[in-house]
């Protein structure tokens, strides 16, 4: 039979087939190839096992990092922050006690997990891929099925490497055409969400497909696939294809010799076949896409940058209507406003969307040999300390500082702001983050979500703007289109 | 996990869609490392407003909550979910859950009941006419009752069973240990380990 590429990788992951078909089926058990682990969401697990006598089953299958709650500034210095400082203290004396291998702050491979797992060349095409964490779907972008999962599973995976999943329906987005210079990955997620809106790709696994998809490196398929989530999707997977295994080859974890011919035979075979049939499609025009940014409290509240702010009367559903009327209370916007004409307090350049070389190169292509604007204040924090080096050894770390942003030690940051990198009340910020919830960024903060190179061009302007609303610079490089 | 059969408690109407989980509970709550005593984290921001529905009586000492559609979106924090049975939630209503907090509902023992949008909108006018009304949600039946409202919900067989059993997930599956073991001997080779780590 016919099968999307998510079929095939659930059905190669079944240790036990659930009985009963249609509204009676059991969930089926599957198999986990990876559990990332972090400090936020493992210490009930941990405990929950050590209460019920049981061990950890696949350590080898494990790995830890710390990230959420970790400070980005004297990273060498203990944790000012007690309670914070316990619960770093609570994974590292976990991951001692049940054998997992632990990449702590200060460590070279230490970063957010989902950076750190496919640079470690530990995510890769056809496998399982959990964490206690609902961005994991980024691993989607190697055409793995992966998934956020609450502690209570973190703790089923912990005991028995495997989980048992509900059948899910499959979407494609198909993404076609070539997308114009300065509009990125990010814009076709944030255009995505906001077309089929928060609740649009639940109980789904979306499929990004098209030609725009496939001409996307792979750090912009992970932009992508990490938003999935925001759409309500657990998963969001892309096929592998060479672009996967050029980055995939030579990484410490990746196949080597005979393992990688084998290992690529079987990637070839990850794809959703012709005569595969999705429960639902969804097209989005790539040539037309414009910059996106949201102007609201979720995700899905997005509109071009060139366009205004949107009024309630324009919804005709009542409860967005009435969500719509909440947000603009809440982010201090009129109806009809430009975007454009958004004054900004703060730029935050990190997250697990876009953290990576190819978001900081973009971003620092924009600011090279510009100012920033006096009153913002900018952020760039890598996402993984091997990032940082990299971005260090091109000399990326002074573009940023002769700006005038601050650059930071890696971890999640201002995205979830849960380690002391918060909005102030009121406060409002370019973020190129995935979330723009109510005080997410800080008690009463205010957050656009939008790409690094908008992000840095807002940096310069100080309102909501596109790099193509900038005078040209003096010896600038020009803008990258594909990055990011 | 503790069984549940029907449950009858004061309803609450959050007439909101999109409730996700940062509002649910903040992340500053989740440097704890405990899963108990998140009562004062529940909708700590919007409790700050002595507006909100729970800053009212009769509605503080709710136990059912009735939401607009997509409740629990954003983070798969599992604190959301115990922050909501810590204050005393048994049960949260809606037209349409995010499937992480669904599942993790599905794993502590608070029924994620899903009901059509319409049934909603008549609870919610319900418990503003006359607020302390309470409701009843009979997963035996798969059906609330709220004054003269009778309606049907959805949840999955598989989770209202292991609910009204009080099963335990990890348990049920230790019991097919051997399908595990099978399985791992077939893993082909170049898939990764984690052990021994390897370096850049």
């Amino acid at each position: 039979m016919a099968k999307t590429l998510a079929e095939k990788v659930w059905d190669a992951h079944v240790v036990r087939k659930g009985d009963g078909e249609g509204a009676n089926a059991q969930p089926d058990l599957l198999f986990i190839d990876l559990h990332l682990v972090h400090e936020v969401t493992s210490p009930q697990a941990f405990e929950g096992l050590r209460l019920a006598g049981r061990k950890l089953r696949r350590p080898d299958l494990t790995i830890a990092t710390e990230d959420h709650n970790t400070p980005t500034l004297d990273i060498d210095k203990p944790i000012a922050d007690l309670t914070s400082r316990t619960q770093i203290q609570t994974l590292r004396n976990n991951c001692a006690e049940f054998g997992v291998r632990l990449h702590s702050l200060g460590d070279a491979e230490q970063g957010i997990v989902h950076v750190v797992g496919p640079q470690l060349g530990l995510t890769q095409p056809g496998m399982t891929v959990v964490c206690g964490d609902s961005h994991t779907s980024t691993h989607g972008a190697f055409g793995a099925l992966a998934m956020g999962i609450g502690t209570s599973e973190v703790e089923h995976v912990m005991a028995t490497q495997t989980l048992s999943l509900k059948p899910f329906k499959t979407m494609a987005i198909n993404v076609e055409g070539t997308l114009r210079p300065g509009v990125t990955a990010k814009d076709i997620i944030l255009a995505v969400i906001a077309k089929i809106g928060t609740g649009g790709g639940q109980g789904y696994v979306l499929e990004y497909r098209g030609s725009a998809i496939r001409a996307l490196s792979m750090e912009a398929r992970m932009t992508i696939c990490n938003m999935s989530i925001e759409a309500g999707a657990r998963a969001g997977l892309v096929a592998p294809d060479q672009t996967t295994y050029d980055y995939m080859f030579g990484r410490p974890h990746a196949p080597q010799g005979a393992d990688w011919d084998a290992a690529v035979e079987y990637w070839d075979t990850l794809r959703t076949d012709d005569d595969a049939t999705f429960d639902v499609k969804v097209d989005l025009d790539a040539d037309t896409l414009e910059p996106f940014v949201t102007w609201g409290t979720n995700p899905g509240q997005g509109v071009s940058l060139s366009a205004s702010v949107p009024s309630p009367e324009d919804f005709g559903d009542e409860n967005a209507k009435a969500a719509a009327e909440r947000a603009l209370q809440y982010m201090g916007l009129a109806a009809g406003t430009p975007m454009k004409d958004i004054r900004v307090d703060t730029v935050f350049l990190g997250s697990c969307t876009n953290s990576r070389m190819e978001d900081l190169r973009a971003a620092a292509d924009i600011i090279r040999g510009r100012q920033k604007d006096p009153n913002i204040r900018m952020l760039v924090v890598p996402g993984s300390a091997r990032v940082r080096l990299e971005a260090e050894a091109e000399g990326l770390d002074k573009v940023f500082k002769d700006f005038g942003a601050e650059w930071r030690f890696a971890g999640c940051s201002m995205c979830l702001g849960m380690n002391p990198d918060q909005l102030e009340v009121g406060e409002r910020c370019a973020s190129t983050s995935n979330r723009n919830f109510e005080g997410r960024q800080g008690k009463g903060g205010r957050t656009h979500l939008v790409s690094p190179v908008v992000a840095a061009a807002t940096a310069i302007r100080g309102t909501l703007s596109s790099p193509s609303d900038l005078d040209p610079a003096p010896e600038s490089a020009a803008i990258r289109t594909s990055a990011a | 996990m503790e069984k549940f059969t029907t449950h009858t408690g004061i309803g609450v109407p959050l007439r909101q869609s999109n409730v996700d989980t940062d509002q649910i509970i903040p992340a500053v709550y989740l440097k704890r490392i405990t899963r108990t005593g998140f009562e004062d984290a529940l909708f700590s921001a919007w409790r700050k407003d002595p507006a909100f529905i729970l800053n009212q009586a009769p509605f503080n000492a709710g136990s059912v909550l009735v939401a607009g559609p997509d409740f629990g979106t954003g983070s798969s924090r599992e604190h959301a979910v115990w922050a909501l049975k810590d204050y005393g939630f048994k049960t949260v209503l809606s037209s349409r859950f995010a499937d992480i907090f669904r599942g993790n509902s599905g794993k502590q023992g608070l029924l994620a009941a899903e009901l059509a949008q319409d049934d909603i909108e008549l609870i919610w006018k319900e418990l503003e006419n006359a607020p302390g009304t309470e409701v009843t949600v009979d997963l035996v039946s798969k059906t609330v009752i709220c004054g003269n409202i009778v309606a049907p919900f959805e949840i999955d067989d598989y989770t209202r069973w292991r609910l009204l059993e009080g099963l335990d997930d990890i348990g049920l599956t230790l019991q097919h240990e051997e399908d595990i073991t099978a399985y791992e001997a077939t893993r082909p080779a170049f898939k990764p380990t984690t052990l021994p780590a390897r370096l850049s």
